[in-house]
């Protein structure tokens, strides 16, 4: 009798099945014959499972023929936008540090749209390890030019070869990355000859052990068969990376610093809790809100509410429309808050639009009438003073402005915000004059009704609390300016 | 007495690619002339001689259609 025993044999961090391959075919891999993804999926599940660390690996795979790894491996697999993989790696890795991220990435991916954040994250030491397969195009879109492409090969995008004069010359990634001083592992290996896979599988597990290790940032490029888009036989494939790609990607060990790089120590676990991340950004408390079944009783919130504040940059527009967002938002209402704004930070105008609903708020965008403009320069009242319509109110500063003409019905009211504010010697609390202003005039003309008259200034003040809770002498300031806006309407 | 092996190439999975019909140092792999379920001509074992090195193992890029077995006499 004999029996057999499996000495090489499918890797169990493959699935058994791959059920998440859509189609009638689950044994077999989408990757074309002959392709290189095959033998390094087939390297790096093996160095996986050799090191027992199939629970803990995140593979990132980007866009590219790589892309749907996650049909095969049976680990943490993240698919991410074209590029984007040592990015999302490095969040991973941040929030995440017991997880080992591997970026898997093409050479379209990781040396064109995804360079920067690859250079960055290797720059930044984070603790990742990159697998850069490299076939000298970009496979999966049917085999246009890449960085990688060699000078006078032929592509679908080079039909009379790479033009180094106006295509440039193939980018060499491991040479580039060995300018940075953080990374500890760079090598290039060819996945051709069994000797030279044999070479990678080797890289494979080194790059792996730095990764378990906590050593830093390891590199393993890959010259890789695409025999499909290159038009060639296996054999040829091999004979063209080992002849003519090496010659532009000599294959080698360009750095390794394993052995001296020291473990770095797991950092304690990030701050999940929002609670402790709020008490971290603002130590002072305030009981502020109300219970989620609060409603207020003015008829006026039973529809949604428009509202528009406009004047020029850095008189503090924007935060006068979080302000009242911010009111809103402490009585349970949904609330949009939209700037608009030029690119300068003085100067220019500047506005944002408020949408206040107890519904669901559709658009931020209010371009036809609104329920209050807060106007505090004449060319922004100029501008909207056409949304201004019968039962709006009008909240503008006096001292420095004319009223055109309005329609009927309209409520304005004219305070006189930036001589007051500079009288209490901050001209930067004007805007919160004016909400006192606002008030006045939601009691005074009964817009606001029963209890929510006297509530308009207690979430005001909780809000102003709230927003300043790290500069806590601002706080004072704009509760008085809004007691004197108020004091001003009712003059 | 030395070691046996044999090389298993599940007929359905192998794609044809040839990579470990030319990596074979026995020369004993060929590409089938019948065409499996995919539509491509299954490499097989045509002789015997299997050192079980692994290179058509590590030369495959399909996770399961080169297993290489160690045929054990009791």
């Amino acid at each position: 009798m004999s029996k057999e025993i499996v000495k090489f044999g499918k890797s169990p961090v493959f699935f058994d099945s791959f059920t998440r391959r859509p189609g009638p075919v689950k044994t077999n891999m989408h990757y074309c014959p002959g392709c290189g993804h095959g033998i390094l999926h087939k390297l790096l599940a093996e160095a996986i499972a050799d090191r027992g660390i199939q629970e803990k690996v995140m593979l990132v795979a980007p866009v590219g023929c790589a892309v749907m790894a996650y049909y095969y491996f049976n680990c943490g697999c993240i698919s991410v936008p074209h590029g984007r993989a040592p990015a999302v790696g490095t969040g991973i890795a941040r929030v995440a540090p017991d997880k080992m991220v591997i970026s898997y990435q093409g050479d379209g991916d990781l040396a064109a749209i995804g360079f920067n954040e690859f250079i960055q994250a290797a720059n930044r030491g984070e603790k990742m390890s990159v697998f850069f397969v490299n076939n000298s195009n970009y496979g999966m879109t049917g085999g246009q030019m890449a960085p990688t492409t060699l000078p006078g090969q032929k592509t679908t995008t080079t039909p009379y070869g790479r033009n180094v004069e106006v295509d440039g010359y193939p980018m060499k990634v491991c040479e580039l990355l060995n300018s940075l001083d953080v990374p500890v592992y760079i090598e290039r290996c060819a996945l051709t000859s069994t000797a030279n896979i044999q070479k990678a599988r080797k890289s494979i597990g080194k790059a792996l052990d730095n990764l378990r290790d906590r050593k830093g940032f390891s590199f393993v490029e890959l010259l890789c068969a695409c025999p499909i888009n290159l038009r060639k036989s296996a054999a040829d494939m091999n004979k063209f990376i080992d002849e003519e790609m090496t010659k532009y990607y000599p294959l080698g060990c360009f750095r390794d610093r394993s052995a001296e790089s020291e473990s770095k120590p797991l950092p304690p676990p990030p701050i999940h809790d929002p609670e402790t991340v709020r008490s971290l950004l603002y130590p002072k408390k305030l009981d502020i809100g109300v219970a989620h079944t609060f409603r207020n009783e003015s008829k006026l919130f039973d529809r949604e509410l428009r509202l528009k504040m406009a004047g020029f940059g850095g008189q503090g527009i924007l935060s006068l429309g979080i302000m009242l967002a911010n009111m809103a938002k402490l009585r349970n209402f949904n609330v949009s808050w939209l700037p608009s704004y030029g690119p300068e930070q003085r100067g220019g105008s500047a506005n944002c639009s408020v949408i206040v609903s107890r519904n669901k708020i559709g658009s931020p965008i209010i371009d036809s009438s609104c329920d209050l403009l807060i106007a505090i320069s004449q060319t922004a009242l100029d501008k909207f003073k056409d949304e201004v319509v019968p039962g709006s109110v009008l909240i503008y500063d006096s001292s420095t402005m004319t009223l055109p003409p309005l329609p009927e019905g309209v409520i304005i009211c004219g305070v006189n915000a930036s001589e007051i504010a500079l009288k209490l010697g901050n001209a930067k609390c004007a805007n919160s004059v004016l909400l006192g202003a606002l008030a006045a005039v939601l009691k005074k003309n009964n817009i606001l009704e029963g209890g929510d008259k006297a509530d308009f200034d207690k979430v005001f003040n909780e809000a102003v609390f709230e927003s300043f809770s790290s500069k806590p002498e601002v706080i004072e300031l704009n509760r008085l300016a809004f007691v004197e806006g108020e004091k001003a309407v009712n003059a | 007495m030395s070691k046996k092996f044999r090389v298993d190439i599940a007929f359905d999975q192998c794609k044809g690619c040839g990579r470990c019909v030319i990596a074979c140092p026995k020369k004993i792999l060929k590409l089938g002339e019948k065409l499996n379920v995919q539509g491509y001509p299954a490499a097989y074992q045509a002789a015997d001689g299997c050192i079980g090195c692994g290179g058509c193992f590590y030369q495959c890029p399909e996770p399961g259609a080169v297993t290489v077995l160690e045929i054990v006499e009791d």
